[in-house]
């Protein structure tokens, strides 16, 4: 019983970041129909970046956690005016050709910057609490916290301002938006640094638990691009509660199961879910 | 289109007669590995420009099946069975293998297809780093024997022990590869598999069966995408988990889209050019795949046709210029 609660424990947690990191992916997917692949790798920049600021330039967990946030928003703009805008016209593909090349480019800055070997954040909080036989450290909790914390905060974003309402204007219609005078591209850009900063919001909670390393995003990465998949396309509930199922599958797997083979119940589930279904779950018919 | 003008020709005789002549002025072992292995890439690359550049399904699978038929000659050749039949072998399971992936994964599109085929590569990739018994796990498989030698009547028996012999196969490999991916290109069947990329729902109307076109090009990529790897296997000597990794398959994705996708040349071009233009670069270390990556975004934004797609828009201004 005790190792099952902690399982599950690890598995919202995990969940957490997956959920954050999902939402992030199908708010690009969804509204821009960007196949945004070097996701991943925003979220693994956003780590060092903490890391950079945090830990090397010194100004502790919280103000590292603030400059990673607005950094990574700020190299999600550049990237969506860069890479993403001149290839609004092309095959679908290209743009899935040109994030893996986005993303080999963010894989080897972070190698070449911060090098191979894996780095560590300290724990600002490691305290640890114990509750109905559960080991819970202070900052696995905190994931969890703040997950939930920016959720809330992005919903009521998209819902109660006029910012988040334009994106969701042009999710649902994009020459609609354009003729009611929204500006598109503005949109486009905004939707980038929301969908960055969300990602280094995910990988600034988890990295005092977990080594940083420049291959981390790409498994993430991944996962999130299940998740989004099997969520639909742009839906943002889809998104969340994706993550968290696909967290508590994989410590459950992973704890009772085979915790090698772990990372295959995910992509398994989606080969077979895409088999019967090529849309996704939810998803809209022609993307 | 389907002949080339005579300067063309010459060119083409020209690279061939470099490549055949290739062990007499290249004396460096290294290099000449490099060589050999460019050649196994440009196999595995002009398989992949089938299904990606021809086709235009994006399958991110390819460095997965690269690493079916290495881990396949690999087992096969350790139990004793002679290479000249696990290499069909294992290309057959490859693309046996590719049948079944490809029956519901092929049913998506676009971002979708190349989503399926990449999680189905990490899999795999999984699969081998962890299935000690058949795979020896993250180390992998060690002392892959050479290819037993052909006994020819008169000239005596062609040995592989030596770097030179490899290289012949090799390249005899890639000839024949080019040579029946030409006929398939020039082919109706080819034809059809451009008019599927380019118009799907047209195709479909013309009568064109999309799902079993898409279907037999995955295979036959598949196919010769694991007889590169058995040859792989067999000059190497020894094969691990990367062998089977998506960055085998971004690899072959550079030199692809580089070299120039949907163009016969332009794989081989891509599969030579990059790992030599690496190897010089060796002194940047890590800022290689820097450079690398930022390129990939910049050709395919600006040169989606790549080196060779290029070439042949700037010669054809020339030609318009000329007329003028």
């Amino acid at each position: 019983m005790e190792l099952f609660l902690q399982q599950v424990f690890n598995g919202i947690m995990f969940g957490s970041t997956y959920a954050i990191v999902a939402l992030g992916l199908t708010l690009v997917m969804g509204i821009l129909n960007i196949p945004n692949f070097a996701h991943g790798h925003l979220y693994m920049l956003g780590g060092y970046l903490l890391y950079y600021f945090g830990v090397t330039m010194g100004l502790g967990y919280w103000f590292g956690l603030i400059f990673s946030v607005i950094c990574l928003g700020l190299v999600g703009v550049l990237m969506e005016r860069f890479i993403y805008r001149p290839l609004n016209n092309q095959p679908h593909i290209n743009a899935f050709i040109a994030a893996i090349g986005a993303l080999l480019f963010l894989e080897a800055l972070a190698l070449v910057v911060w090098g191979p070997q894996g780095l560590r954040v300290p724990n600002p909080h490691p305290q640890i609490v114990h509750f109905l036989g559960m080991t819970i450290g202070i900052q696995r909790l905190l994931v969890i916290m703040g997950a939930v914390a920016l959720i809330m905060a992005l919903h009521l974003f998209m819902k109660k301002t006029i910012m988040g309402t334009t994106i969701e204007a042009v999710a649902q219609n994009r020459e609609g938006a354009m003729l009611t005078g929204i500006n598109v591209n503005r949109v486009s850009a905004m939707t980038f640094a929301i969908s960055a900063a969300t990602a280094a919001v995910a990988a600034s909670l988890i990295s005092p638990i977990f080594m940083l390393s420049p291959a981390m995003g790409a498994i993430l990465g991944m996962k999130a691009f299940v998740i989004v998949i099997l969520g639909g396309m742009g839906s943002i509930p889809g998104a969340i509660l994706g993550g968290y199922i696909l967290g508590l599958i994989e410590a459950l797997g992973g704890g009772y199961i085979s915790a090698a083979y772990k990372d295959v119940f995910a992509f398994g589930a989606l080969i077979l879910i895409l088999s019967i279904k090529p849309t996704g779950l939810f998803g809209k018919r022609e993307v | 289109m389907f002949t080339k003008p005579v300067h063309t020709r010459l060119l083409y005789a020209a690279i061939l007669i470099a490549a055949l002549a290739l062990p007499w002025y290249v004396p460096d072992a290294y290099i000449f590995q490099i060589v050999t292995m460019s050649l196994i890439f440009a196999i595995a690359v002009s398989a992949m420009n089938l299904i990606i550049g021809f086709t235009g399904q994006a399958s991110l699978a390819h460095g997965a099946f690269f690493g079916i038929g290495a881990y396949g000659v690999a087992i096969m050749t350790k139990a004793g069975i002679s290479f000249w039949l696990a290499l069909p072998a294992a290309a057959l399971i490859a693309a046996f293998i590719g049948f079944f992936v490809g029956l519901p994964s092929l049913r998506t599109r676009g971002s979708y297809f190349a989503i399926v085929t990449l999680c189905f590569g990490v899999i795999l990739w999984i699969v081998a780093g962890n299935w000690i018994e058949l795979t020896g796990g993250h180390n992998g498989i060690f002392g892959i024997p050479r290819p037993s030698p052909i006994p020819v009547p008169v000239v005596g028996p062609i040995e592989f022990f030596t770097q030179t012999p490899l290289y012949y196969l090799a390249l005899a490999a890639l000839l024949l590869t080019i040579f029946v991916l030409r006929r398939l290109v020039f082919s109706v069947f080819g034809l059809s598999l451009m008019a599927v990329r380019n118009n799907e729902p047209l195709a479909d109307a013309v009568g064109i069966n999309p799902f079993a076109t898409k279907l037999i090009s995955f295979v036959i990529a598949n196919f010769i995408a694991g007889l590169a790897g058995g040859m792989y296997a067999a000059i190497i000597g020894a094969v691990s988990p990367s062998a089977a990794g998506y960055m085998m398959t971004f690899n072959f994705l550079i030199y692809l889209i580089l070299g120039g996708m949907a163009t016969l040349s332009g794989p081989v071009v891509g599969a030579f050019a990059i790992p030599i233009i690496m190897e010089f670069m060796q002194f940047l270390g890590d800022f290689r795949m820097l450079i690398f990556g930022a390129l990939l975004v910049f050709v395919i934004i600006y040169f989606p046709q790549g080196f060779v797609g290029g070439l042949r828009q700037l010669n054809q201004k020339v030609a318009a210029w000329r007329q003028q």
